[in-house]
């Protein structure tokens, strides 16, 4: 892989974070990640949404008229999420009822339109499908993240399998917002004491 | 680079026809095997209030279909006279539509407590038969919440009057709010709860269960403890059971099943 392809797809895990650098799509890292189920389906949908998306933008980026750009952008990425959705209640009927409104709530991510009126619109569909998978797995890094330890210390599971016995008094404030807040803060923390120029300047 | 407004427009209409075509394509190829799964959901639903799956354990649907088979068996009533009323087949009866067209329902009590526009003339009920006899009645039941309705079972035994339990299969509430009216932990306070106030002679009078407001008060026969941050949605559970359980619901009914005893 060139250097230019491998950079798009690696750089948003660790060195462009859309969620611990660029401080987006915090809302649903904090709704769907009481369990680590939730958080992998939802990361699952929105690599689909934010993969499919670019493609479509960059595929007709040099036929949108620069004046309605954004709603044409909205209307297709509203479409591959209501079409995410339906897919979702036809063969996860459970794991969509959990998601809830959170799938439909893709729409609004900021990461999906930002990636597309940031660099799909910019750039080839081929460059910008490896710039959507590699934000969607920045994201989805975090949702992992914050999934795995809020399910282990908020229920004493991981992946719907018990691991800390009887003994462990579940953490009931892990599976509510705060435990992702300190979760996505220590994330950014733990990213931050690696990547020290990230810190911003006083 | 400047657009003239025809391209424009045109551009705009064939993106909202793709669109369109991808969205509707999608949602009428799926809608089958979604209208599938919800079924199967309300089955299981059905059969974890029966007591007969454990809810955290993973159904097949062919082993939910079999179960519902085995187990449960399924009534059309008249709600006004409570009676078995077998001119309906209870196959693919739906409740819902029942409920809304104006030639099957009635209007509902003004501002009754489940919130209800309309009532049906007739209502789908389960049985749960356990070596022969009656295990327990398995009821729907609806009522307000705070962002719309919910819809659920509620499982009496056949005194009619121990709680077997409750489930919620749909419904708008706010996820860790409202929401935990779907929570086991929550769910498992029912079981055991007396639905009925005590008449002087020893018969069953109103309906009295409730979803207190905070903790209920250690030997509570009747009350549930509250969910913090959902008064409304507590409110609303107590409303629907007031109101499904009392003369305009199924009252009636279970009277006729404490005469049939």
């Amino acid at each position: 892989m060139a250097s230019k392809q491998k950079e798009a797809l690696i750089d948003p895990l660790f060195n462009d974070n859309p969620i611990s650098l660029q401080v987006l799509g915090i809302c649903s890292a904090l709704a769907v990640t009481t369990k680590l189920e939730t958080s992998v389906v939802m990361s699952a949908a929105v690599i689909a949404v934010l993969t499919l998306s670019n493609l479509a933008i960059s595929l007709m980026r040099n036929l949108i008229p620069a004046s309605i750009r954004i709603i044409v952008q909205l209307t297709v990425i509203a479409s591959l999420v209501i079409i995410t959705d339906q897919v979702l209640k036809a063969f996860m009927y459970e794991i969509s009822k959990q998601l809830s409104v959170f799938v439909g709530l893709i729409i609004t991510n900021c990461i999906i339109m930002g990636r597309a009126e940031a660099y799909a619109m910019q750039n080839g569909p081929g460059m910008s499908i490896i710039d959507g998978l590699g934000n969607g797995l920045g994201y989805s890094i975090v949702l992992l993240f914050v999934g795995f330890f809020r399910e282990l210390f908020g229920s004493g599971k991981i992946y719907g399998v018990t691991v800390l016995g009887d003994w462990y008094q579940p953490n009931g404030l892990m599976v509510l917002a705060p435990g992702a807040f300190f979760l996505i803060g220590i994330f950014i923390w733990m990213n931050r004491v690696w990547k020290p120029d990230q810190i911003e300047a006083e | 680079m400047e657009r003239s407004s025809g391209y424009i427009i045109t551009f705009a209409a064939v993106v909202c026809l793709v669109c369109g075509v991808f969205v509707s394509g999608a949602a009428v190829s799926l809608k089958d095997r979604q209208d599938q799964n919800a079924v199967l959901d309300k089955q299981k639903k059905v059969l974890i209030v029966g007591g007969l799956i454990d809810p955290n354990s993973e159904t097949s649907p062919e082993e939910i279909e079999r179960l519902f088979k085995t187990n449960i068996t399924a009534k059309i009533i008249d709600l006004k006279t409570g009676q078995i009323y077998d001119k309906i087949s209870s196959d693919g009866f739906e409740q819902e539509k029942y409920t809304k067209d104006p030639t099957t329902s009635i209007e509902a009590p003004a501002r009754n407590a489940a919130g209800a526009k309309r009532l049906p003339k007739h209502a789908l009920i389960y049985e749960r038969q356990k070596n022969g006899k009656l295990d327990r009645l398995i009821l729907p039941v609806n009522g307000k919440g705070l962002w719309g309705p919910l819809y659920g079972y509620f499982a009496l035994a056949s005194d009619t009057n121990t709680v077997k339990g409750i489930i919620f299969y749909k419904h708008q509430e706010t996820p860790g709010l409202g929401g935990e009216i779907e929570n086991p932990n929550w769910m498992s306070l029912w079981p055991g709860k007396k639905a009925f106030a005590m008449t002087k002679d020893g018969g069953l009078g109103k309906p009295k269960i409730e979803v207190n407001k905070g903790p209920s008060k250690d030997g509570d026969e009747y009350g549930i403890d509250g969910l913090s941050g959902a008064t409304i949605t507590s409110r609303g559970v107590t409303g629907m059971l007031q109101f499904w359980l009392g003369d305009n619901g199924f009252g009636p009914y279970l009277a006729q099943v404490r005469k049939g005893q």
